[in-house]
């Protein structure tokens, strides 16, 4: 567990006037599942977002498997083994299920600039859609277009994308929400069976699910990290409590 | 569907493709010359509009300036004929390229622009070479455009001096023209451009360089616009600013939306309606303007997906497929 999958060093993120990020630090071991939490705008996502590269940090460092990434594109972490899913569901809504698997199956190969030879003799690419649609029981809908599944659906094909390029870190930004309780336990357990090697970073309201998921939790609030360690320890931090209690001398104690 | 197959509606369209180009082959032993006339010019905007609809409707790009590849072309191949004196198969090369390298140098500026940005920055880019159409008169011919273009010679014997054998010419330019578009739609590429269009965030968190996608469709496009362009010129025996003005490329863009966006032979139907309607109404009325509007209004209205797209929602509804993967989906989701 020596070598570190990501770190961030000092890493701020400034939105005109408002700090989202206040020099964040923070090392991710190899296979390390960790969950960040936080009230709301404490700047989880935005965490996300410089991580992968969707925004650039105003200040700091990042490094993704011992490189520096900071500069790089996002497409160019993703090629590297980063795999995120998103908050709010964005998914290809009016293209069919396949075709959302195709895509993701595709991303990392030369063959996605081919323009001649239509996808659709391409009978390995498709085999390899089925055997991921198959075991998540979407395979039936194939065919439908995705903003035509139920949201519990498409939560599931929004993680299964995130999974098809078989990235070494994972991201999870909320993967649960809006999920019904029977719903967030059939995640939990999905996201604890992934392979062991995958690092697991997770942004989640409900800690029912990060306990279940995680051994580590970072605290993250307006910006800064707050807490970090076990489960145990930061459920029994009383700075944490008092984040989630939302007193107002919270927010001097730092 | 057997892995890797077709499926059933793949065979339907192309049943439906070979039917249509056979009807169209066969009608200059019917129709009047007024007609294979206006089907030529057809072809021409067609290519056009098609390759726009590589941009619209597959990519998500609204571009405003399309007409500026079609012009591009038009007048290099009209220049080189008529002041060069060169023969039609290297000028329609020297066209294409130059049409090409336009695209690429305004894609370069162009495509990190989004939404309404795009249209505005592709519009101002078309304006540069409507203004250079118009200004550069010892080359262009200025405001009386360029004339005297001759009709092509393909080789010994093949002089496209009438209109039948153009006809068929541009017929068979247009058949590869929209085959090789639509295998491009059909190809991983091709469905690289429509997840671009879904959700670019989604691209880049999946590995790809959405940049990149958005350049290759946009030279593409401007390339076959440019084919568009130069088989025009060559008919036409005359380009003028008006071919690469801003109202050309609305025309194209109108073309486009009433056809069926993300259709791609809708842009070819929109293309058709709109040059019929054209010449044969104005034949009646001076107000065809006014009767081009209300069918958009109308359109947009009761077809917004367009002639294409109405007709195969409707064909949906009258016929569902017998495959059981096309049936409706119960959705347990409650629409806010």
């Amino acid at each position: 567990m020596g070598r570190m999958t990501l770190e961030l060093e000092g890493v701020s993120r400034r939105f005109g006037g408002l700090e989202a990020l206040r020099g964040i630090t923070l090392r991710v071991p190899e296979g390390a599942r960790r969950a960040i939490i936080g009230p709301n705008g404490a700047g989880k996502t935005t965490l996300f977002n410089v991580i992968t590269g969707e925004l650039a940090p105003s200040t700091g460092r990042i490094r993704l498997f011992g490189r520096d990434v900071t500069r790089l594109a996002a497409h160019r972490r993703a090629a590297m083994g980063l795999g995120r899913t998103f908050q709010i569901t964005n998914l290809f809504s009016r293209l069919t299920v396949e075709e959302n698997v195709l895509l993701a199956l595709q991303a990392l190969s030369p063959r996605k600039y081919a323009m001649v030879r239509p996808l659709r003799r391409d009978a390995a690419l498709l085999r390899r859609a089925r055997s991921l649609l198959e075991p998540a029981g979407l395979w039936e809908k194939h065919a439908t277009e995705v903003r035509a599944l139920s949201y519990g659906e498409q939560r599931q094909l929004e993680v299964l994308l995130a999974l098809a390029g078989r990235p070494r870190v994972l991201l999870l930004d909320e993967p649960a929400a809006g999920l019904s309780p029977g719903e967030r336990r059939e995640m939990a357990r999905f996201i604890k069976g992934l392979d062991a090697s995958l690092t697991i970073l997770l942004i989640e309201h409900d800690m029912d699910v990060a306990f279940e998921v995680v051994e580590t939790i970072t605290v993250l609030h307006l910006g800064s990290v707050v807490a970090e360690g076990s489960t145990e320890a930061v459920r029994a931090d009383p700075a944490v409590q008092e984040i989630y209690l939302g007193t107002v001398e919270a927010r001097g104690a730092r | 569907m057997t892995p890797g197959g077709w499926p059933l509606g793949r065979w339907r369209s192309r049943t439906a493709a070979a039917a249509v180009l056979a009807a169209l082959a066969g009608l200059p032993l019917v129709a009047p010359t007024y007609y294979l006339h206006l089907l030529t010019l057809t072809f021409c905007y067609g290519i056009m509009a098609m390759s726009l609809d590589l941009l619209v409707g597959y990519t998500g790009l609204s571009s405003l300036g399309h007409a500026a590849y079609f012009g591009v072309a038009g007048y290099t191949a009209g220049v080189l004929a008529t002041r060069y004196a060169i023969g039609f198969w290297p000028a329609l090369t020297l066209a294409l390229a130059a049409a090409v390298i336009v695209a690429a140098l305004f894609g370069l500026l162009a495509i990190r622009a989004t939404g309404p940005y795009f249209l505005i920055i592709t519009l101002a880019l078309g304006q540069i070479i409507w203004g250079l159409a118009y200004r550069w008169v010892s080359m262009t011919g200025g405001d009386n455009g360029l004339r005297g273009i001759p009709r092509p010679l393909l080789g010994p014997g093949l002089h496209l001096a009438e209109i039948r054998p153009f006809y068929y010419f541009a017929l068979i330019v247009t058949a590869l023209a929209a085959g090789a578009m639509s295998l491009l739609t059909l190809s991983p590429f091709g469905l690289t451009l429509r997840g671009v269009r879904e959700s670019e965030s989604r691209m880049r968190a999946l590995g790809y360089n959405v940049w990149l996608h958005k350049y290759l469709a946009f030279v593409i496009a401007g390339a076959f616009s440019g084919l568009g362009g130069a088989l025009y010129a060559y008919y036409n025996g005359f380009v003028s600013p008006a071919d690469v003005s801003l109202v050309a490329s609305a025309n194209a863009l109108l073309m486009v939306v009433l056809g069926g966006s993300g259709t791609l032979w809708g842009s070819m139907v929109g293309a058709a309606l709109l040059v019929f309607l054209q010449n044969l109404i104005s034949g009646i009325t001076q107000r065809w303007l006014t009767i081009l509007g209300a069918i958009l209004v109308l359109s947009v209205l009761y077809a917004p997906q367009g002639i294409v797209g109405a007709a195969r929602a409707l064909a949906a509804r009258a016929a569902p497929r017998p495959e059981s993967r096309r049936a409706p989906v119960p959705t347990a989701e409650p629409h806010p």
